[in-house]
């Protein structure tokens, strides 16, 4: 009876409990932003030769309004999706068809050079805030750099911390990767900061003075270009995580530029 | 669908699904959280980066390098380090000078030493488990690395204050014969070298391990052994020192003489005796005299080590001492080219083939018997006395009471005495004088004295005959017929079925094989001049009767058949060979009327019980056995028979036609017989044979 293929890209917006109360979180959804859709009628109405049958196809990508497409990303309170659906429509006494794949969509690389911003940063008991007895802290001096916080996609965060000093031992040394995600909707926004991943960089009590490789590739799917738009905004953070075998933690957080070169 | 890569491909000719999978393991490792092994899984998979582009592995290595900075404790630290080298090229960044620094700080820093604390460790045990990886990255530093790269090596060794852990894995990982030649320049080393926890002694041992391999400089030689050896008297512990010791045993037998060794060897048994701790080290100990005996091949050199005898005391457990004897023994076996009557040398290792001799028991294995039977042989067969046969046979004589359960020995010793005997018939060129002649009666009486204590039947049989021959070879006639009657008496004891390398066969076949061989030599012996004529044939003719053959075999036919061969030989005016000196029958008869009349009576009792057996074969399931067998004797008749006598001549043509009589005959053998007897015919006197030929129907095939 005919077979077709339709094109649907969307952006799935979740409220957070946080803003407006669990159940209505639970219930009221806001409207998933449509950004793409499209259908071809592949085979008209008839019989299929038996065996494999290949059917090109092709679907121009062209976001309503002449605006760029959004990259796809799969976060909590944000998901971005493409997905390709094929319905094979039969006679009345046969089920209809149907098959759904996702496919991934990347932006062009964006024109102009990157500015790379690289970071130091020094981290003692005195530069540390919201601590509540600072005296009570073991002494330490760690030393260290991020090479840009304006990071490509593609390429991975690098860098390098050396523990000058510490009383205490060292248990781990950590890179948080944060995804802060803000949806609008009727009411207010909500913004919401997750963890993506926590990558170790040092485990046990390394050596004082030792420069270590600050190193982490952009997981694909759960990274996507710094993206700002007026229902939401999808931006990324590090936190460098130090532990401490008594038990302190010390956090030093940056935030990130990620985009596609 | 897989697609096959040739070893060298490039990352362009990968097809795309397979360069994304890869890119998607890459992506998935790096995203695994725990540092370590984050590390191992991407250092497994390292030669991947092949699939997506040609620089991928150069440029991950140096990047999983500083990753193993992040470690914090040392020793995982390093074995992480000596992975690295395992899959990657070794690389020389791996083990800067700066990172060992750090290693040995981070080793006595807080933090480790508080888990040895807690650990129970010593230190001295912990800092030898950082050797086999350290070991394994200066090996593949070391690998192929020009003596330049070396030498550097050595003096960052230097400036890190001579860390003994270092030194160590230096001397086993770099090439002996660079070790070897700067052999006092290490032992400096070893000397400054602050202990800190790893012991000396195995340093020690490492740079022996080296001299073991190549050689130092010649004149460094003697001061190197007395440096060490000083260092190694004074180890206390047992273990310690023997397995020190033990290699520099072979240093010792490289380069010096035997006055070293034996100071050496005396050492080692002053050290290993108090508290019987040599039970300990028996490996140790059975390595030291392997290297003794390797270097020092020369027996009679051997056993001038006074303190070589000795040192065997030592192996008080049996099997251990046993497995030591066998070295000596092969090691004798191997080098020893001309035999010998050294006493020296003869006392000690008839104690040690003594040794071996009396640890068979009944649950030694037949293997493990046949082994040291034959070290014994090779011993044995390499003992002379020259000209003083007395002297050897007095030796055989005591060898047989040494070594009565090795019955491959008893046989040798058998064999030995026999070829004895023949030396001295060589010497006297076959004539004896008084005296040769009483020693070769001395050495028939051991055989005839020690065959009876060998179990295997054939190997009676066969010595009775051989030893039979030896004697009639020296004229001793009665000694001779003593062994041919022993055999006589030996073949009814013969069994059904004999065991033959582990497995039980019919014995038939050897009985056949032995009686023939027999017959060959019966036909020499002369007749005793008391007994009747051809006494042993007649006896052996009863026995062979009585014997039970298989029932369908032919054996017993084809025996008679033989036993016509001997009995037509003997009817010659000459026969064909003689025993030197010795009259056989035909000398002694000269053709008289009634010993051939003898013999014929003989022949025709034998021919009888052929023809009747050649009867019983008629039924029907024996029919081509009868055919085989009438054939048989037709041949034998054909070569030793006069057929000019009528009744022969028919007994052939019946034969000939009851070969073929039910169709049974080989069509080919038959013509060529019959071609055979036409071409003698042409011969002179020989006519006859072409009546018979006449009368010698092919039948054909219908």
């Amino acid at each position: 009876q005919g077979i077709s293929l339709t094109m649907e890209g969307s952006v799935n917006l979740q409220l957070s409990a946080k803003s407006v109360g669990v159940f209505e979180a639970f219930y009221n959804s806001v409207k998933p932003i449509q950004i793409i859709n499209s259908t071809i009628e592949m085979v008209k109405p008839g019989k299929l030769p038996s065996g494999k049958t290949e059917i090109p196809f092709e679907f121009p990508l062209h976001m309503k309004g002449n605006k760029v497409l959004y990259e796809t990303y799969h976060g909590v309170f944000v998901n971005i999706q493409y997905t390709l659906r094929c319905d094979m429509r039969r006679s009345l006494l046969a089920k209809d068809l149907t098959k759904t794949c996702e496919f991934i969509v990347h932006s062009l690389s964006q024109k102009g050079k990157l500015m790379p911003s690289p970071v130091d940063f020094t981290i003692t008991p005195e530069t540390l805030q919201n601590v509540k007895e600072r005296a009570s802290l073991p002494k330490f001096l760690i030393r260290g750099h991020l090479s840009s916080t304006n990071c490509i996609i593609t390429q991975p965060l690098t860098g390098e911390l050396v523990v000058e000093n510490a009383e205490a031992a060292v248990k781990s040394i950590e890179l948080q990767l944060v995804r802060v995600e803000t949806c609008g909707c009727a009411e207010g926004y909500a913004r919401d900061a997750t963890e993506i991943q926590n990558i170790q960089i040092a485990d046990g009590d390394v050596c004082r003075g030792l420069p270590i490789p600050i190193y982490m590739v952009f997981p694909r799917l759960f990274t996507c270009p710094t993206l700002e738009t007026t229902n939401f905004k999808v931006e990324f953070e590090v936190n460098i995580v130090v532990l401490l075998h008594d038990d302190h933690l010390i956090t030093e957080n940056f935030p990130l530029k990620l985009c596609r070169m | 669908v897989c697609i096959c890569y040739r070893y060298n491909f490039s990352p362009e000719s990968v097809n795309d699904t397979a360069k994304e999978t890869c890119l998607n393991w890459f992506f998935k490792i790096a995203s695994i959280r725990e540092l370590i092994p984050r590390f191992y899984v991407e250092a497994a998979i390292l030669k991947c980066n092949k699939f997506l582009s040609k620089t991928g592995i150069s440029e991950c290595l140096p990047r999983l390098t500083s990753m193993i900075r992040g470690i914090g404790d040392p020793l995982v630290a390093v074995y992480a380090r000596a992975y690295l080298c395992r899959v990657g090229s070794p690389v020389k960044y791996l083990f800067t000078a700066t990172c060992l620094c750090l290693l040995f700080q981070q080793i006595h820093g807080d933090t480790v030493q508080n888990q040895l604390v807690v650990q129970c460790v010593e230190i001295p045990l912990y800092l030898t488990l950082y050797s086999p990886a350290i070991d394994w990255i200066l090996q593949c530093i070391a690998y192929r690395a020009p003596e330049v790269l070396l030498t550097e090596m050595m003096e960052r060794c230097r400036k890190l204050g001579n860390n003994a852990l270092l030194l160590n894995s230096v001397m086993s990982a770099f090439r002996a014969e660079f070790i070897a030649a700067r052999s006092m320049d290490f032992i400096g080393m070893i000397k400054e070298c602050d202990e800190s926890g790893f012991p000396k002694h195995l340093l020690f041992r490492s740079l022996g391990l080296n001299l073991a391999l190549a050689d130092p400089p010649e004149n460094d030689r003697l001061q190197i052994l007395n440096e060490a050896w000083k260092v190694i008297t004074k180890l206390k512990n047992p273990q310690d020192y023997i397995n020190c010791a033990e290699v520099w045993v072979e240093y010792t037998c490289r380069h010096f003489t035997n006055r070293e060794i034996n100071t050496v060897l005396a050492d080692v048994i002053k050290h290993m005796t108090p508290d019987r701790a040599f039970e300990d080290a028996y490996p140790q100990l059975q390595s030291i005299i392997q290297k003794v005996i390797t270097y020092i091949y020369d027996f009679s050199l051997l056993f001038s080590v006074e303190k070589f005898l000795p040192f065997l005391d030592m192996f008080q457990k049996e099997s251990v001492r046993v497995e030591v004897c066998k070295c000596i023994m092969e090691s004798f076996i191997k080098h020893q080219q001309e035999s010998t009557k050294d006493p020296v040398i003869l006392n000690a290792l008839l104690h040690i083939c003594k040794t071996m001799h009396d640890s068979v028991n009944a649950l030694t294995l037949e293997d493990e018997k046949r082994m040291l039977a034959a070290l014994i042989n090779g011993f044995i067969k390499m003992v002379s006395f020259g000209r003083d046969f007395e002297q050897q046979l007095s030796f055989y004589v005591e060898a047989r009471s040494m070594f009565c359960n090795l019955e491959p020995v008893l046989v040798q010793l058998i064999h030995s005495v026999n070829q004895l005997a023949m030396e001295t018939r060589k010497v006297m060129k076959g004539n004896h004088s008084r005296k040769t002649a009483a020693f070769v009666r001395a050495c028939v009486a051991f055989c005839f004295i020690t065959i009876p204590s060998l179990s295997s039947i054939f190997t009676r049989l066969n010595l009775y005959l051989h030893s039979g021959q030896v004697a009639l070879a020296n004229q001793c006639l009665s000694q001779a017929d003593a062994f041919f009657k022993a055999a006589v008496s030996l073949v009814p004891e013969v069994p059904k079925m004999i065991s033959v390398d582990g497995k039980m066969r019919p014995s038939d076949a050897f009985l056949l094989e032995f009686l023939c061989n027999f017959f060959s030599t019966l036909l020499v012996v002369p007749d005793h001049p008391e007994q009747g004529v051809l006494f042993l044939v007649r006896g052996l003719l009863n026995v062979i009767q009585d014997y039970t053959w298989e029932d369908n075999s032919d054996d017993k036919v084809r025996i008679y058949t033989n036993v016509l061969h001997l009995l037509s030989a003997m009817t010659q005016e000459a026969y064909i060979y003689h025993v030197d000196k010795v009259d056989s029958n035909d000398t002694l008869y000269g053709g008289d009327s009634k010993f051939l009349t003898e013999i014929n009576k003989l022949c025709e009792t034998v021919i009888a019980q052929i023809l009747d057996h050649l009867k019983t074969l008629g039924k029907e399931e024996t029919l081509k056995r009868q055919s085989q067998l009438a054939l048989y004797f037709f041949n034998t008749i054909l070569a030793h028979g006069d057929l000019r006598n009528n009744k022969l001549n028919q007994l052939s043509v019946n034969l000939w036609n009851l070969a073929q009589k039910h169709g049974f005959a080989d069509t080919k053998t038959m013509v060529k017989t019959l071609e055979y007897i036409k071409r003698r015919s042409k011969q002179p006197e020989m006519s006859h044979f072409t009546d018979l030929a006449l009368r010698l129907p092919l039948q054909s095939r219908t």
